[in-house]
């Protein structure tokens, strides 16, 4: 295996290239050798490139829990279909209650999130989801089933800022074994999905890999950094995210394949770091309080707070089932007050309403109107 | 540590749009770990112009730290267009910019490559012109581009921001030739916008010529931003001074007496 074979002169190289060698020294950040001998190295230049892009502002958002519907079978997710779980799908008046809830909080930057069911949870759904709360959040993103260009194009003049979709794994054969069931089977509708977004101008794509989930996660890693490079180079006017969700215990789970430990997650963090210093880094509340602190400095840009994973569990009920179990339950507040005394900005704003007025279906300025 | 005993020459001062500035240090708010951070360097640096991006001030939401000690300060807010793609955004976020903060004032920022933040010239040109019609005072930022420059100017630029290398990267002015070129040109005030990572290439800028520096990330990141700051006005100052006072011209070699022309004595 290419990264696996990694020594420590490729290492070294790539720690002084610091990011310029692209996926070649991407894997030599994340081999074994780099794990065991250069973390620390690894760590202070993550922290170094990514104070220079970002300061000390990190981002906060919110996760918004819409359905817990799914059509597929997924051998590790509480919303898998086979699931004997209460269902619930948040109609208007409940997304307004929960978003109130949120906001009250103080969020400006919403993550819609719904299971795959696309009876359901449709375009026209998330045409209105995002219609309605487009007023009173100047950022919207989702993470839903694949759509097809000409709906993200929809859902973009709808107030769409941001998609993540995340390919669990790139291995085709563990991808086969644990996506059992419904349209998630098809494992390139959903590689191609952040090609489709590049098409339709989507301004942020999010991917990531569900560690846990295949043996090998160094060449998992290795193939999602390929992808960002791919996508970078042909939709170069969008941003991209990279998340690092690891396989944690809900409902219906088969064990994990392969347990990423800290020391591997803290790795995967310096070394997309380096590789991408522009990159969104986001650690999700899957993660402990005391794990989420130490792993800011190490190039994190955004989290997430005070996060519930079920339809309603913010304000309208408590009772329907999560999709995963939250380690961080820290409040925002809390968080928000941690981030200050380490000496971070904590950003709940990073976009305006201003910004989605230019509707993108009238014409640009031309210099023919400028000279009338 | 008192930061107002550091002299100013009050005579040396920058006319740029309707107003006069005595300092020719302007800074950006981007990356400073909060507003009260952001004030001390404000006040070590003695700066009367402040950058903010529209994307992030937040007026009517009551948690933005970094306009509301601003709005306490004798500072001209210069909102920034950071985040749009295009002419057409920029225009809008302008007129919201605007309204939101109650300036004409604007850092035209249109860069549609999220990566390496390089400004896109064609659609800075149509935007300058657009809001120089709406009565805005356009500091568009641009590449240093000499015809660019000049284009800008005509379309009723207040000043032109071109940068000394990528934003962020701290790097100094590896446009140096083409700046040298925009000075010599310029009609109006050259502010160096980008890539400035460090005093000495601050002072360097005012030894070219230039009107005035954009600094953010070099304080920001900075271990001791407010000293920073403090190093970073004591250069501006320096290389001011030292342009005005009229620089020798440099030489490779010893200058011998007239040995070509020696005969004509």
């Amino acid at each position: 295996m290419l990264v696996e074979s990694m020594t420590r002169q490729d290492v070294e190289l790539a720690l002084h290239r610091k990011g310029s060698g692209g996926v070649q020294d991407f894997a030599a950040l994340i081999s074994p050798v780099a794990s065991q001998e250069y973390l620390e190295q690894m760590a202070i230049l993550s922290n170094r490139l990514t104070e220079q892009r970002f300061g000390k502002a990190i981002r906060l958002f919110a996760p918004l829990y819409l359905s817990n519907e799914c059509n597929n079978v997924c051998d590790y997710c509480g919303f898998s279909l086979g699931n004997k779980i209460p269902r619930k799908t948040l109609n208007p008046a409940e997304i307004i209650k929960e978003a109130g809830a949120l906001k009250k909080k103080g969020f400006e930057h919403i993550l819609l999130v719904t299971g795959e069911s696309a009876q359901v949870v449709d375009l026209a759904y998330l045409k209105e989801a995002l219609a309605t709360l487009n007023p009173y959040f100047p950022n919207l993103s989702i993470e839903v089933q694949p759509l097809h260009q000409e709906e993200y194009e929809i859902l973009i003049a709808n107030g769409l800022q941001s998609v993540f979709v995340y390919q669990e794994t790139y291995d085709r054969t563990s991808y086969a074994s644990h996506h059992l069931k419904g349209k998630k089977r098809n494992f390139d509708w959903r590689l191609e999905t952040a090609d489709r977004l590049g098409r339709a101008k989507i301004k942020k794509i999010g991917l990531g890999c569900l560690y846990g989930l295949t043996k090998d996660w160094r060449t998992d890693a290795y193939f999602a950094a390929h992808h960002l490079s791919y996508l970078e180079k042909r939709y170069w006017q969008t941003s991209y995210s990279m998340s690092f969700p690891r396989l944690r215990p809900c409902e219906g789970e088969t064990a994990p394949a392969v347990a990423l430990n800290d020391r591997d997650l803290v790795q995967l963090l310096c070394a997309f770091r380096i590789f991408s210093h522009e990159l969104e880094l986001s650690i999700s509340t899957r993660e402990s309080s005391d794990l989420r602190e130490h792993l800011l400095p190490l190039g994190v840009t955004t989290l997430s707070a005070g996060s519930k994973t079920n339809p309603g569990g913010y304000a309208v009920e408590a009772e329907s089932l999560e999709q995963f179990e939250i380690s961080d339950d820290r409040s925002p507040q809390e968080i928000f007050k941690l981030l200050q005394s380490k000496g971070y900005d904590p950003v709940w704003k990073d976009w305006d309403h201003s910004y989605n007025l230019a509707d993108p279906k009238t014409p640009a300025l031309s210099p023919v109107e400028n000279h009338a | 540590m008192n930061h107002k005993n550091i002299m100013v020459d009050q005579s040396d001062s920058l006319e740029l749009g309707d107003k006069t500035f005595h300092s020719r240090l302007f800074i950006g708010t981007g990356k400073f770990s909060s507003g009260e951070a952001l004030g001390e360097v404000v006040q070590a640096s003695g700066t009367q112009m402040v950058t903010v991006a529209m994307k992030r001030a937040n007026p009517s939401g009551g948690h933005d730290s970094i306009l509301s000690y601003l709005k306490d300060q004798d500072i001209q807010i210069l909102p920034n267009t950071s985040g749009v793609r295009n002419a057409k955004e920029a225009v809008f976020v302008a007129k919201m910019a605007r309204e939101a903060l109650q300036t004409n004032w604007l850092k035209l920022e249109i860069h549609p490559d999220p990566k390496y933040l390089m400004p896109d010239a064609g659609e800075t040109l149509l935007a300058t012109k657009e809001l120089v019609k709406e009565g805005f005072t356009v500091l568009p930022y641009c590449h240093a581009d000499p015809v660019l420059c000049k284009q800008l100017e005509e379309a009723g630029a207040a000043a032109v921001m071109p940068l000394g290398s990528p934003i962020g990267s701290n790097k100094g002015l590896e446009s140096r030739e083409f700046l040298k070129i925009i000075i010599e040109q310029a009609a109006v005030p050259v502010v160096i916008d980008a890539g400035i990572g460090k005093p000495s290439q601050a002072a360097e800028a005012f030894e070219l010529g230039a009107d005035a520096v954009l600094i953010n990330t070099a304080m920001a990141v900075s271990h001791d931003p407010v000293r920073m700051a403090k190093a970073f006005r004591l250069a501006v100052d320096a290389g001011r001074t030292g342009f005005i006072a009229g620089l020798g011209v440099t030489s490779n070699h010893a200058v011998p007496s007239s040995p070509l022309t020696g005969f004509l004595n």
